[in-house]
């Protein structure tokens, strides 16, 4: 099955999003379907990591929709009306959507383990046992098996990377979306994380990433999407997109970057 | 040193020796000079009545005192924490109403002095004559005597919690800050509700930032509790101006409630050491602070180490 035959997992129309009189994200529109992986290009202060918050309701949309699986993301329709909805509501739509952060976020007064099976306990009402047992493998597969019983702090940040993976990935998520997930990492360190995420979407996983790594994007991505000012300038392939943009906006980013 | 058996370098020869410290040679004899002294004049001056001061620690009246003290202490603290909680929890409030009356409460409590806010609550029928609950501007469905109601021990528990309460809020609002926002943001994103996340996420790691100066408050709550003997509270400082009005033995008594005051306080910071040790775990910036340190801190407890966070400044007025 082609990613383009595949089923829509998110779609965004007309996203809006504002700070005061800042406008943010003026207008996106965007589709990802099950299995691609898109990379969000662009430079800082181009809105893509607010577009990424806006995906599971971190951020509070001015206007447009984004579904996920079909469903409103923090909003419930009622004609031509969008209705913010209750905490535990939002609560429950956000736990099909994995996201990583570039500060990794874990929590530091929990163990490694913890970290992981916090939010299957929590919120899914999964049994300890169960839980912990679906943890270490999480944290097999990602290398750390040995580290299940240290604290965050004593981890280097590559590997409080790959623990923040595992721990999105044991909510089952539908969706995964990271925020510039190897930018907070020492050069040497970037690796081990985009390998965890190469394997990811070999599995098919279906996965956003805002990120500044151009190789990643051209090996791994199905779709790139170059954003700028709040719109998305581009968005196609990476052959296409990185080897023969089409904007002068995007060569001129690309020909900095690369 | 693996190399320097094979070949010892001339280098080793050389001793090192470290600057001469002359001034610490000095304030080490000048300490020890007034510490003899004081010792001397402890052990041999007679106005001291060691025998009177070592016979009143068990006295019944000091002991009824002491446990006044001590409820006054739990009670005035519980009191202070839930106020201080919800006044955190009010001042961050996105309704501006809601936290400007809580910044209200906090400079009002905060700005005038305790023994003055004691006072206030015991005299509080000379403005308040009777106390009713009903519907207001409508009927009437209790009154009291604002005298009946407002006990002493009540009036001391108000005016001691109340104004524990604004320093607690402080104190509470400076953790609720040190958590980065990146945790909620983190908890949130793996479907935990905003109750889930106060509870698990933001209280545990707040709590590391709340307890140490909640420690301090406390110790300093156990000194502080010896105001309300102005309105006539039997606590521990009450019960001895009692004694010594009748006997005049004002130095030992006043030397066995400090004897008291000083072994309860070494016992809380004791308590204090190992709650700050168990909320830090985890952290490797935790402060391996000694026990010694630790007590040391209950005697002189406002020269402890201010919250991470910092902007919030504990300090009070002495009354």
């Amino acid at each position: 099955m082609t990613i383009e035959s595949a089923p829509v997992l998110v779609e965004a129309r007309g996203v809006h999003k504002a700070y005061g009189s800042n406008l943010v994200v003026r207008g996106i529109d965007m589709t990802v379907r099950t299995g691609e992986v898109m990379c969000l290009l662009g430079p800082s202060g181009s809105g893509k990591s607010t577009f990424l918050r806006c995906i599971n309701h971190l951020e509070k949309i001015d206007a447009g929709t984004i579904s996920v699986a079909g469903e409103l993301v923090g909003y419930r329709r009622q004609g031509d009306r969008l209705h913010e909805l209750r905490d535990a509501e939002i609560a429950s739509r956000r736990s099909d959507i994995g996201m990583v952060f570039q500060s990794f976020n874990l929590f530091p007064h929990m163990t490694v383990l913890e970290n992981l099976v916090e939010a299957p306990i929590r919120v899914r009402r999964e049994s300890p046992t169960s839980a912990r047992a679906r943890a270490r493998e999480l944290l097999d597969a990602v290398g750390l098996a040995e580290k299940a019983d240290a604290y965050p702090r004593s981890l280097s940040g590559g590997q409080q990377q790959r623990v923040a993976i595992a721990r999105a990935l044991a909510m089952r998520p539908k969706l995964m979306l990271f925020d510039e997930p190897t930018s907070a990492l020492d050069p040497e360190l970037v690796g081990e994380v985009l390998d965890v995420m190469r394997g990811l979407a070999d599995d098919g996983m279906t996965m956003i990433v805002v990120t500044h790594e151009i190789g990643f994007a051209r090996e791994v991505a199905d779709t790139v999407t170059f954003m700028d000012e709040g719109v998305v300038v581009e968005s196609g392939p990476p052959t296409q997109v990185l080897r023969a943009p089409q904007h002068e906006r995007t060569r001129s980013f690309l020909a900095k970057v690369l | 040193m693996p190399g320097s058996e094979a070949a010892p370098s001339p280098a080793a020869a050389i001793r090192v020796v470290p600057v001469r410290h002359y001034g610490q040679w000095v304030a080490t004899a000048l300490v020890l000079l007034v510490a003899g002294l004081i010792a001397v004049s402890l052990l041999t001056n007679p106005r001291y009545q060691w025998d009177l001061v070592f016979s009143y620690v068990f006295n019944a009246q000091i002991l009824a005192g002491l446990a006044t003290t001590m409820w006054l202490t739990v009670i005035a603290m519980v009191l202070g924490v839930v106020i201080g909680v919800v006044m955190a929890l009010a001042r961050e409030s996105s309704n501006v109403v809601v936290s400007t009356a809580a910044s209200a409460y906090v400079a009002f409590f905060r700005g005038t002095p305790l023994l003055v806010q004691l006072i206030f609550w015991f005299n509080l029928a000379a403005l308040y004559p009777v106390v009713s609950i009903g519907i207001p501007f409508g009927p009437t469905l209790f009154t009291e005597s604002t005298n009946v109601l407002i006990t002493p021990f009540l009036a001391a528990v108000l005016g001691l919690g109340l104004n524990e309460g604004a320093y607690m809020s402080e104190i509470v609002r400076a953790g609720l800050q040190s958590v980065d926002s990146g945790q909620t943001d983190a908890a949130h994103a793996l479907g935990m509700k905003k109750s889930q996340t106060f509870r698990r996420i933001v209280l545990p790691q707040a709590m590391r930032v709340i307890i140490p100066p909640t420690g301090n408050e406390t110790i300093s709550m156990l000194k502080t509790t010896s105001l309300v003997s102005v309105i006539a509270i039997p606590e521990l400082l009450w019960q001895a101006q009692a004694i010594y009005s009748r006997t005049y033995q004002v130095v030992p008594l006043l030397i066995t409630v400090s004897l008291w005051y000083l072994l309860l306080t070494t016992v809380l910071s004791i308590g204090q050491y190992y709650l700050e040790r168990h909320v830090t775990r985890g952290d490797s910036r935790r402060t391996d602070r000694t026990l010694l340190g630790m007590i040391a801190r209950g005697i002189v407890p406002r020269h402890a180490p201010v919250a991470p966070a910092g902007e919030t400044s504990t300090e009070r007025t002495s009354p």
